[in-house]
């Protein structure tokens, strides 16, 4: 893995000009400060639109217990940001409680750790207490 | 009673039925995509309160009146919402405002309305006032980051101030079939709600940094149906296909 990170930094001087018209996929948690999400085309945003950074919306239906994301949007503020959340993501009774996050402080693992981050895990099953014993007393475990 | 009953009813339904015709012109053309949904959100709101009185209305005339040939179906002489709704949508900023000026004394309205001795009435103020508080609140908070923006914004919500102030005051003046219901306390005195609706506006407007213009002449008789050419185009827009395809449905 230290190997290939390496090797990708490697920027042959000839291939700079190329590589500034490839289209960049950002991350959660590593968007530069001056635009908004991963949007890098951008086709007719007025000034002032560029200024509103990114929120993630996560919404808690009536009978959930955990907020789901349901989706993003810009807005100036947060209480922008919690206004338009409930005009556009609850307009149909979704849900009764909004989370708003800026986007840039949602910090993501990188998909191209999934094999040393996830694939270890799957045979070893002596982590899942499925070989513990109950006793026939204890009926709602 | 019915005398007052019905120009009264008529009168709470077509303010909200104007100004949701106006708002709804906004569909796709909003500045933001949040705000476009926010702002025909509120259109469908007001709609909804006017079919609710509408359809009260049908209810009390009998005959074969429904909401649909009351909406669509009288001409301006017959509306007797006030002139403030049926002024032009102007910019984002007029908008708001209007929205505001309007929200503000719905909010007012409804908070007494809900205590109105005729049950149907109370029952589509309590629901309806859930609504407006938060119209009230959406346009207040942009009256202030409009006003308390740049300079642009600044200029345009003043502008827009000065050119929709001559409407606020006929709010607050009492039709005659409003007085005439205020003895069974069916009606709200809306003469009663201005100093509170002052009161407010000041507020969000000082946080805003606008003003209030002063001595300003106020224009009247909505309520009484002499409207302003405006009320013309709106009807024009909004009743052409029921009345050249009459009885036409989706």
């Amino acid at each position: 893995m230290l190997i290939k990170n390496q090797q990708a930094k490697i920027i042959r001087p000839h291939n700079f000009i190329l590589m500034k018209s490839f289209i960049k996929k950002y991350y959660y948690g590593d968007i530069p400060e001056d635009t908004s999400g991963g949007e890098v085309i951008n086709i007719t945003q007025n000034k002032n639109e560029n200024n509103w950074p990114l929120w993630e919306v996560f919404i808690r239906s009536k009978q959930g217990l955990d907020h789901k994301h349901a989706g993003s949007l810009h807005a100036a503020d947060a209480q922008m940001a919690i206004e338009n959340a409930r005009d556009v993501y609850t307009r149909r009774n979704e849900g009764i409680s909004i989370w708003v996050v800026e986007s840039k402080y949602i910090h993501a693992s990188n998909p191209d750790d999934a094999e040393s981050f996830y694939e270890p895990a799957t045979d070893k099953i002596y982590r899942h207490p499925t070989f513990y014993n109950l006793p026939d007393e204890l009926k709602h475990m | 009673m019915n005398d007052a009953l019905i120009p009264y009813i008529l009168h709470l339904a077509d303010n909200t039925l104007v100004l949701a015709q106006q708002n709804s012109a906004w569909c796709a053309h909003g500045p933001v995509l949040e705000q476009d949904i926010a702002v025909t959100n509120i259109s469908l709101d007001l709609l909804g309160q006017a079919r609710n009185f509408y359809q009260y209305v049908a209810i009390l005339i009998g005959d074969d009146t429904t909401e649909d040939t009351l909406a669509y179906l009288r001409d301006v002489r017959d509306f007797k919402n006030c002139l403030l709704v049926e002024q032009a949508n102007g910019d984002w900023g007029k908008t708001i405002l209007r929205q505001f000026l309007f929200s503000n004394y719905q909010y007012l309205l409804y908070e007494n309305l809900k205590h109105s001795n005729d049950e149907q009435i109370a029952a589509i103020a309590t629901k309806a006032l859930k609504e407006v508080i938060y119209h009230l609140r959406w346009s207040s908070e942009w009256i202030i980051r409009l006003g308390d923006g740049t300079q642009e914004s600044h200029q345009r919500m003043q502008h827009a101030i000065n050119e929709l102030w001559m409407y606020v005051d006929e709010l607050f003046i009492n039709a005659d079939y409003e007085t005439a219901l205020l003895k069974q306390n069916i009606s709200v005195d809306v003469s009663l709600l201005k100093n509170a609706w002052y009161k407010k506006t000041g507020e969000i407007f000082s946080e805003a940094t606008l003003k209030i213009p002063e001595n300003v002449f106020q224009q009247t008789g909505g309520k009484q149906g002499i409207h302003t050419e405006r009320l013309g185009y709106i009807l024009a827009e909004m009743q052409f296909m029921q009345r050249a395809y009459p009885n036409s449905v989706w």
